[in-house]
């Protein structure tokens, strides 16, 4: 008994080394949305409320200033135009002029976009930083959120399926 | 070229630690002198090899070199001279430089004040010194090599955070690494005493000096960097419970219990394998806040580029450093045998309820601050675990222990009496119970308790001097006779107890009684706060070395008089692209009136902070205080080189 | 604490809340800011959206007082921020059986500490 009582710090330690180690793989930015599961947020901007919304689809929040947004916008455009994805755009503390220049330039994949120019529709969306994509189902439901620019790795696991195909 | 010569310094002090790490161990087990005499000249070059990487380095910033990747990164050669020296530690690379450069400067002076230790002990702790010397050594040459070039050099540099372009910044690493990295010996000598299998009245005599200094140095880290946080982030805040303070934190928790159970072993050999394991925890919490600060496990979005690389390395070192010391406790420690008994009352037992307390504490702090990291493992949601919770559980768990601060030092050993101990402590109940009375009249029941609570801290450690020099019960020259031989430790441990004191009532004061004023006011305009009226007269742009600035004037007036000016400001710096806040602070060291300004609205006006934070000076008084008796404590006879052999032999020698 | 200062330094440093957001009635003011200071930024570290610079602060700043302007209480305000920022957005995490043992242990540390203080008096008796 007491032989183990001197046993004791080292099998804490090592169970906190373990948790540190599988901590390590986590990544720390990761918050998963309390959305998920949930119909789509009541919002109203200019061009876009959630009327509007025709699961299944994509609702892709961007912005004309944000970097990552450009480079995530391909793969949109693939979507769109390759596979047939709806896709809705919010363009989240955008001027409308900035937003359109931006699709000008790179070419618009979206049925509709929102102009949410003041960021509310952001905080509905429980949005943090921009890009962010939510998958919907047909009834509407939100059922998956990816927090920052799609990759392809990403489209293939965890949008297309969600979106059903 | 002085990089390069830098990086083979860096090298060469790895080879001379690797060599320290076996030689002297195995020497110290076959009775080889020559052996273990070796590690104190290796030890003594590790620390020259390490001051001339750490210079070279310095060199390289001073010049602005910005072919050696972290200037280029990290200066920029428009910066004042003060902030490219102290940029030096103000990044990931450079400030394990610094580490390793203080962890050598203590292997070094164990070397050399070491002279009276049982040879095979210093030869041992010598050695785990430099194991822990050759991890770090090879973290930095294989993950985060300082001297690393790049081709072609930029222009110039990208400039430091301005947020660390600051004074009181400057000197925060070198202190808390100081106590981060003095934590290392006393790790050193309590796995050195288990490969011995001894640990007896010298062993823990020797092991207090270096927590006491190691102590300080956290504990004046620490305050510097609240203290900078208080004024430089703008809203009067001092402690946020972030993981990262919480990281600096929890080794200081556990190096005061060390401070504490050490000397229960050192006077009666009690409590020996309690103090061995406090030992090794305290320093396994410094590297653990090493890899929460460094691997990226527990930074937000916000955060740079996380390098997975370095914190499996960190871990691997933290596994084989705590793992490989807990491991030898388990076999060892179970043979040290115990000390002699003590009652429950007792100046041992109070030691006991001391740890007791720090360390459940200091055990809430690491679940708190691990929390979220364990809940994101299981896939079970993600929590933060913010002031409220560390506010709701660690002052209930810490204030028993404040409460036992003014009793424990006037017990005696072995078989206290309490009720003498309390009676002769009247003066500071009633202290207390007159505060908290006072402090109640204004309806804060919190505040009644805090303040409380300190004056019977604070006149506990009062009335233990004055039972020593039996002040008032003796005539004047008996008081003055025993002030002159009492012990430094005696002195240091009052000073330190009423350094808590001073800090508990500025924390609580400070938390209770702010006041706080947020408005928009144009020229002219007039606020009051506190029993201050102050005007706004105006913003005007300043040129800074390196900013710009807008500074806004604050007439603070007495009977309508001007009689201080606030110029609170926000900065502009264009390399680096941010702005900053700099807070004015009005101090009467009892209260301060800080001022901060926010962006201007073309109708309302300029958006000013006004806070008015009473005592909260005092927190920083106390934790000087507190460092100050701990010095005090570390030049106290018994402990200064605490060598019996030394002093035998000096009278021989005259 | 160096990273702490760095990974806050790059949120923009500007002034946390502005006199502009703040709500004419003094008694709902007090109310925003007592709530504000238990809502995290979430892009930030450890700072309430009282505290922060943050762009997303202010926005949280303002939807809270607009969800307290349009009459609701304290707790259906908190809900509507945890409806679409999660629990991560409590600065104080709720009690639930997630955080049972977050809540309880330091109780149980406690415990532990005293049982093993009993032992050890009582060996020696």
């Amino acid at each position: 008994m007491r032989r183990l009582l001197f046993l004791l710090p080292l099998a804490v330690f090592a169970a906190l080394g373990a948790y540190l180690y599988v901590g390590l793989g986590g990544d720390p930015s990761r918050v998963p949305s309390p959305l998920v599961g949930r119909p789509a947020p009541v919002f109203a901007v200019d061009g876009l409320a959630t009327a509007d919304l025709e699961g299944p689809a994509l609702v892709n929040i961007f912005a004309s200033w944000c970097v990552p947004c450009r480079a995530e916008h391909p793969l949109l455009t693939h979507l769109a135009e390759e596979e047939g994805v709806v896709i809705y755009g919010v363009a989240y503390k955008d001027k409308p002029e900035a937003a359109n220049a931006f699709l000008a330039e790179l070419g618009n994949p979206y049925r509709r976009i929102g102009f949410d120019e003041d960021g509310r529709a952001g905080v509905e969306w429980g949005v943090t930083g921009v890009p962010e994509t939510f998958v919907l189902d047909a009834e509407g439901t939100v059922v998956f959120k990816h927090t920052g620019p799609l990759t392809a790795d990403a489209v293939r696991r965890d949008l297309l399926p969600a979106l059903g195909r | 070229m002085t990089a390069e010569l830098g990086n083979f310094a860096l090298a060469l002090a790895l080879g001379l630690a690797l060599l320290q790490a076996v030689l002297p161990l195995y020497g110290a087990a076959r009775g080889r002198p020559a052996l273990m005499e070796l590690a104190r000249h290796t030890a003594l070059g590790q620390f020259l090899l390490a001051a001339i990487a750490f210079g070279a380095l310095t060199r390289a910033y001073v010049y602005s070199d910005f072919s050696v990747s972290a200037v280029a990164q990290n200066s920029h050669s428009l910066k004042p001279l003060l902030y490219r020296l102290t940029g030096v530690w103000g990044n990931h690379e450079g400030s394990l430089l610094l580490w390793i450069l203080i962890l050598t400067l203590f292997g070094a002076m164990v070397a050399v004040f070491g002279s009276g230790l049982r040879k095979t002990l210093q030869a041992r702790v010598l050695a785990v010194q430099a194991m822990i010397g050759s991890g770090f050594l090879a973290f930095t040459l294989l993950t985060s090599n300082p001297f690393a070039r790049v081709w072609p050099p930029p222009l110039d540099g990208a400039g430091l955070n301005p947020l660390l372009q600051d004074p009181g910044l400057a000197f925060h690493p070198p202190l808390l690494y100081f106590g981060y990295v003095g934590l290392s010996v006393a790790f050193s000598f309590a796995v050195a005493a288990l490969l011995e299998g001894r640990v007896d009245r010298a062993w823990a005599r020797w092991v207090r000096p270096w927590t006491l200094a190691a102590w300080a140095g956290l504990t004046a880290g620490i305050a510097l960097g609240s203290w900078w946080a208080y004024y430089e982030l703008g809203w009067g805040g001092f402690w946020f419970w972030d993981p990262v303070e919480n990281a600096s934190f929890m080794p200081w928790l556990a190096a005061t219990a060390l401070l504490h159970s050490a000397i229960a072993a050192e006077r009666r050999q009690a409590l020996r394998s309690w103090t061995v394991l406090l030992a090794i925890v305290a320093f396994s919490l410094s590297l653990l806040g090493t890899f929460l600060v460094r691997s990226g496990v527990l930074t937000s979005v916000h955060a740079f580029a996380t390098d997975p690389e370095r914190g499996v390395f960190i871990l691997l070192l933290l596994g084989i450093a705590t793992g490989g010391a807990l491991a030898l406790y388990a076999w060892r420690a179970p043979a040290l045998g115990t000390g002699v008994p003590f009652r429950p009352v007792s100046r041992e037992g109070a030691l006991l309820l001391n740890n007791l307390v720090l360390v459940t504490a200091c055990a809430t702090v690491l679940l708190g601050t691990l929390y979220p990291l364990f809940l994101d493992a299981f896939d079970a949601g993600k929590v933060s675990v913010g002031p409220p919770y560390f506010t709701a559980t660690f002052v209930p768990l810490i204030a028993p222990a404040l409460v036992a601060m003014a009793i424990g030092p006037m017990l005696a050993w072995k078989r206290g009496d309490l009720a003498g101990a309390l009676g002769r402590l009247w003066l500071a109940a009633l202290g207390a119970a007159l505060a908290a009375g006072a402090t109640l009249a204004y309806g804060e029941t919190l505040a009644a308790l805090g303040l409380g609570a300190a004056a019977w801290i604070g006149l506990g450690a009062l009335v233990e001097w004055s039972e020593r020099l039996r002040l008032g019960r003796a005539p004047a020259g008996e008081a003055w006779r025993r002030a002159r031989s009492m012990p430094r430790a005696a002195w240091g441990g009052g000073l330190a107890h009423l350094g808590v004191a001073i800090v508990v009532a500025g924390i609580t004061a400070s938390q209770c009684f702010q006041s706080e004023l947020i408005l928009a006011m144009k020229p002219g305009d007039r606020a009051q706060i506190a029993g201050y009226a102050i005007r706004f007269d105006g913003v005007s742009e300043v040129q800074g070395p390196n900013y710009r600035a807008e500074r806004a004037m604050l007439s603070v007036l007495r009977d309508g008089a001007p009689a201080a000016v606030l110029t609170p400001e926000r900065r502009f710096y264009p390399v680096e692209r941010q702005h900053t806040t700099e807070a004015a602070i009005r101090t009467t060291l009892f209260a301060d009136l800080y001022a901060v300004i926010g962006e201007e609205d073309a109708q309302a006006g300029r958006t000013v902070r006004l806070y008015h934070n009473p005592l909260v000076p005092w927190i920083w008084i106390g934790a000087i205080v507190m460092a100050f008796g701990a010095l005090i404590s570390l030049s106290d006879r018994r402990l200064r080189l605490a060598a019996p052999a030394r002093r035998r032999r000096q009278p021989a020698a005259a | 604490m160096l990273a702490f200062l760095l990974a806050l330094a790059s949120a923009p440093a500007m002034a946390a809340l502005d006199a502009s957001e703040m709500l004419a009635d003094p008694a709902l003011e007090a109310r925003a800011r007592t709530l504000a200071k238990t809502l995290r930024c979430v892009v930030c570290q450890n700072q309430s959206i009282d505290d922060s610079g943050a762009d997303l602060a202010r926005d949280l700043r303002q939807s809270l007082r607009a969800r307290l302007l349009a009459g609701d209480s304290d707790e259906e305000a908190l809900a509507y921020l945890t409806h679409r920022y999660g629990d991560y957005v409590l600065l104080e995490p709720p009690l639930k059986p997630a955080t049972w043992v977050l809540w309880f242990a330091p109780a149980g540390f406690a415990a532990i500490a005293a049982l093993l203080a009993l032992r050890y008096f009582r060996r020696r008796e």
